[in-house]
């Protein structure tokens, strides 16, 4: 604990009562429990950093490898099964937060001067976000997984002219391999979650910069 | 706090949240040490007996090769090692196992009969037929495996760590 005496101290300076009062003592409208919904995501995406980082203890990204790893983490290292298990049900539910929080930003319009980056940089997470989900997808290289990515990478190749070089490029190459697996794995651990800490930085800056808009009157 | 006379409303939140939080804390930290840790719990010794054959089959007197790989996993992965050990038996039918470890860095040796020892290709030691040293640089005799004969065949006691 930090004594009394030493608060002041570090306080002075590291100005952390200030980074406090910016955070934590703002000015917010009166508001409702839809408002919580960003915090939840938040909170969601932080304890999918923690237990992702968890699993990469013991997950191997390789054909022949991946699927093993799996099934000793959830039947041979002890509470395997739950960071596992919350790994798995925090994905399905971050994607679930994330669209509720936009649809309550949409239906309070609060998407409108001078929220518009905030809102961009909120439809860039969203697209992040499902882009962890459909890379965590493919990782745990069963059946499921296989044959889930095939058909999504399948997909993004009917784009007209650009389509088959886009799903080479996804898949790195013609067919899914390994080589799809290892860069969707650097996708899922590295790149979206880098990306989407970032944004999440510039979307929280203006959250707090700008302040939460109040709920529209009737005839606004 | 909560003993002084007043209890503030935000005080009092403040204790909740902090109970709370804490209570949060450990039920999730202790399971998170446990699965990083896990490994280092389930790690046991094992040990077996490895049928060598009818003890009638090896010669008297002449250090004898036998072979045979052991399976471990360690996780995810099947690691599978080979042994392989010399076995002297003597005409009271005492039976010597003796791995064909080097002990000074672990090379094979391998019996000479001409010699009647077993030398070491790596840093030329000589180990004499009962396994002690007789020149290079081994700070030791071989290792010898625990034995036993029943019903006639030899049986070696494997232990790994
Ligand atoms: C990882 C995903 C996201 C996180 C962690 C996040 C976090 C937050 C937080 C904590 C707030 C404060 C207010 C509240 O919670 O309602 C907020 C506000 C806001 N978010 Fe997000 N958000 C995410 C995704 C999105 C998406 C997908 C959109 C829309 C496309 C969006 C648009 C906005 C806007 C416009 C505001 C300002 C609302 C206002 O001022 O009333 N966000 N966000
Ligand atoms: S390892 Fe056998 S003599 Fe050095």
């Amino acid at each position: 604990m930090i004594s009394k005496r030493m608060f002041p101290w570090l306080d002075e300076r590291l100005g952390i009562s200030g980074i406090y009062k910016t955070i934590f003592d703002r000015m917010v409208p009166k508001v409702n429990w839809w408002f919580t919904l960003g915090s939840a995501t938040l909170f969601l995406f932080a304890l999918q950093v923690v237990t992702g980082i968890m699993l990469s203890v013991y997950y191997v990204p390789s054909p022949d490898k991946a699927y093993d790893s799996i099934q000793y983490i959830m039947n041979g290292v002890a509470f395997g099964w739950l960071i596992r298990g919350i790994h798995h049900w925090g994905a399905t539910l971050m994607v679930i937060t994330v669209f509720l929080h936009m649809l309550r930003v949409f239906f309070y319009a609060a998407y409108k001067y001078p929220r518009e980056i905030t809102w961009t940089t909120g439809v860039l997470l969203l697209l992040a976000t499902l882009g962890m989900g459909f890379t965590g997808y493919l990782l745990p290289w069963d059946q499921k997984a296989y044959w889930a990515t095939t058909v999504g990478t399948s997909i993004a190749g009917a784009v007209p002219g650009i389509g088959d070089f886009i799903l080479r490029a996804l898949r790195g190459g013609n067919d899914l391999s390994g080589v799809t697996l290892a860069r969707f794995f650097s996708a899922h651990i590295w790149m979206f979650p880098l990306i989407i800490i970032a944004l999440i930085g510039v979307h929280l800056y203006l959250v707090i910069r700008i302040g939460i808009s109040s709920i529209p009157k009737e005839n606004e | 706090m909560a003993r002084s006379a007043n209890v503030t409303r935000r005080g009092f939140i403040t204790s909740v949240m902090a109970f709370a939080g804490s209570v949060m804390g450990v039920v999730v930290g202790l399971p998170v040490i446990g699965y990083l840790i896990s490994p280092a719990l389930n790690a046991k010794k094992s040990d077996a007996w490895i049928p060598a054959g009818k003890l009638d089959t090896y010669p008297l007197g002449v250090p004898t090769s036998f072979s045979f790989t052991r399976t471990q996993v360690n996780g995810w992965e099947k690691t599978v090692n080979s042994f392989s050990v010399y076995v002297l038996r003597d005409a009271s039918n005492q039976v010597k196992v003796f791995s064909s470890i080097c002990t000074h860095l672990g090379c094979r040796v391998s019996f000479h009969k001409s010699s009647e020892e077993y030398i070491c290709p790596c840093h030329d030691a000589h180990f004499n037929i009962n396994g002690g040293v007789v020149s290079g640089p081994p700070p030791r005799p071989l290792n010898q495996y625990e034995s036993k004969v029943d019903n006639g065949n030899l049986m070696i006691h494997v232990i790994e760590a």
